[in-house]
């Protein structure tokens, strides 16, 4: 809280007459990238290596953590709240001041980058909430998802509505009006128009219904047989782990456990303290 | 009854002239519309970058005039506007890299940049004074009627005349042109697409790759164009006088809050809302009256209020809009 804060408080900041109650960003879009370094030897396609760091000048989240994506394979973090999982995928994204730890992709050191720039490098990113453009018709956030693109959309606009056939019954319609499902539907379909080498979904089945998850796991599963390499912030550890070639436990800000999601599934410790039985 | 009479004195007295003056606001209600969206706050400082547009379109025009460049029956303002638009656009992008980015990196509370706009509004106002004086100026040249009110007479034989003055033909003309090029812009260019991006989620407009400093000029390129020619445009409708867009501000304000806030249809339609109340509040309608019921002699003018308190109107409309529908009539943002 700002000095003027505490005295003020958030005084005439409520009248929407005078000011725009949409909250502003919180992305530092004025971060310049740094320069972008070789990869390593043998490494696997994005890799996110011993990781710390927190917000700002905050106090770290992450400690040492690692998390790592083979080329067409699902990866998933789980682990209880509060254990930096989405910390740990903004890492990735760069929107976290990392003390130590690099982050490589495709064969380079992307650590320097912002994220806009992660972008532009193939990243895909899905936040969790505040996705998509809600004033905008469904056409125009696939459109604004391919932003940074000079050649002509139509083709990857096609797969997208290939993958997702309500977004192009609903193509003129405001991605406010959609429902929770739709929406996530949309963000992914906004993130997939970069043609992105790696997709990064950020509890992409938080606050739908069970059956709409069904559904929208049946698209993540299509969309990494078609190559695309995903990772994946879950709340839903059971059904996680069940479609992750890789799963990783977080627990405060470090890996506790590592494996394909059957070895973790079967391990004792992790069903006991953290799947719950 | 005389119903045809009637309807040429309404039209000559209230619907022309409310007509005319009903797009400038809105057009410069646009442009506060437009910085509400994007930069998240109220610019009080718009009716004095009208006022400094204005007077730096009258001053090219001068030199025009002293260069014997005119444009035959259209004022030379016309001509001069794209120069007037040019300098306020260099001012009002100064005036952001001066005052107003320091506290969006910060990312200060908007009401902060409200105040700062205060101050700007002062300094603008200031500067406009320096610039051409506190007089009134007539910059308006050219043919001054499209139709007179004797040729009218002549022509339809009607005891009534009806004037239409070149220069509110413009204002609606030029008006419509401006909006739809407005609209084409936002709906259809990419550039146009990332505004709205941006003023729906900032965040997402950058991970988008939009480049949010890239955006935030062109909203005050595009401001400050729909200001110069508002102000230009009241200006040749009425008289350049820097106090008037100083004062101008309360029915802009009016119509954007009226139409609904961030809401660009809204900005016009609360436009033409606020100026047909003031005309037609203002307006004394026993002449009207005399056609319409020929045998009642009325004690007044049938005037609801006098011309002095025409900014009262805008501030009832306000204030009622603000009681029972505070979204605006286009469901805006404004509570």
């Amino acid at each position: 809280m700002s000095d003027a804060e505490k005295a003020f408080g958030k005084r005439g900041n409520r009248d929407a007459s005078v000011v725009n109650p949409r909250p502003a960003g919180t992305v530092d879009g004025s971060r310049r990238s740094g320069p972008v370094g070789p990869g390593r030897e043998g490494d696997p396609f994005l890799i996110g290596e011993g990781m710390s760091g927190g917000y700002g000048r905050g106090p770290d989240i992450l400690h040492d953590c690692t998390i790592a994506v083979e080329k067409g394979q699902i990866a998933v973090i789980v682990g209880p709240n509060g254990a930096g999982k989405s910390t740990a995928m903004k890492a990735i994204f760069g929107m976290l001041d990392l003390r130590k730890g690099s982050v490589r992709l495709d064969g380079r050191d992307i650590t320097a980058l912002n994220p806009q720039d992660r972008v532009k490098a193939g990243m895909g990113f899905v936040p969790q909430v505040n996705n998509i453009f809600p004033s905008m018709s469904c056409e125009e956030n696939l459109e604004m998802g391919a932003f940074i693109r000079d050649d002509d959309i139509a083709d990857t606009m096609a797969q997208v509505y290939d993958l997702f056939p309500i977004l192009k019954e609903k193509r003129r319609q405001a991605a406010g009006e959609l429902s929770g499902g739709q929406r996530q539907q949309l963000a992914v379909g906004r993130a997939l128009m970069t043609r992105p080498s790696l997709l990064m979904l950020d509890e992409p089945t938080a606050g739908v219904s069970p059956i709409v998850m069904d559904e929208l796991f049946d698209r993540i599963i299509a969309i990494a047989r078609g190559g695309l390499p995903i990772l994946m912030v879950e709340q839903n550890a059971k059904q996680a782990m069940a479609i992750a070639d890789k799963a990783y436990v977080l627990v405060q800000g470090a890996n506790a456990h590592t494996g394909s999601g059957k070895e973790l599934m079967n391990n004792d410790e992790v069903r006991r303290t953290f799947l719950g039985g | 009854m005389d119903i045809l009479n009637a309807l040429v004195a309404f039209l000559n007295f209230v619907f022309i002239p409310a007509a005319a003056y009903g797009a400038q606001l809105a057009l410069g209600a646009l442009g506060v519309t437009l910085i509400y969206g994007i930069l998240r706050f109220s610019n009080f400082a718009h009716g004095d970058t009208m006022a400094f547009g204005t007077a730096v379109t009258i001053l090219v025009t001068w030199a025009l005039q002293a260069a014997g460049i005119s444009l035959g029956p259209l004022p030379t303002a016309l001509l001069a506007l794209p120069l007037g638009i040019a300098g306020t656009a260099a001012m009002v992008l100064l005036t952001d890299r001066a005052v107003y980015r320091f506290y969006r990196v910060q990312k200060a509370a908007p009401i902060i940049l409200v105040m700062a706009s205060v101050g700007v509004m002062f300094l603008m106002n200031g500067l406009t004074r320096l610039l051409i004086g506190v007089d009134e100026q007539r910059f308006a040249d050219g043919a001054r009627f499209v139709i007179n009110v004797r040729d009218f007479r002549e022509m339809t034989g009607l005891q009534e005349g009806l004037a239409l003055k070149t220069t509110q033909a413009l204002t609606v003309i030029v008006a419509v042109i401006v909006v739809w090029a407005l609209f084409w812009f936002l709906n259809r260019t990419k550039s146009g697409k990332a505004m709205r991006a941006y003023s729906d989620n900032e965040d997402l407009a950058l991970l988008s790759g939009i480049d949010p400093e890239k955006v935030v000029r062109l909203t005050w390129i595009i401001a400050a164009s729909l200001a110069t020619i508002a102000g230009v445009l009241y200006g040749l409708d009425k008289a350049f006088k820097p106090f008037n867009y100083f004062q101008i501000l309360l029915p802009i304000f009016a119509a954007a809050i009226v139409g609904g806030l961030g809401n660009p249809l809204g900005a016009i339609a609360g436009g033409f809302v606020v100026a047909f109340s003031e005309v037609a509040i203002t307006y004394p309608w026993l002449k009207v009256a005399g056609y319409l019921f020929p045998g009642w002699e009325p004690g007044g003018l049938l005037q609801l209020l006098g011309t002095e308190y025409k900014f009262a109107v805008s501030f009832v409309i306000l204030i009622v809009v603000l009681l029972f529908k505070p979204t605006g009539l286009f469901r805006g943002k404004s509570v």
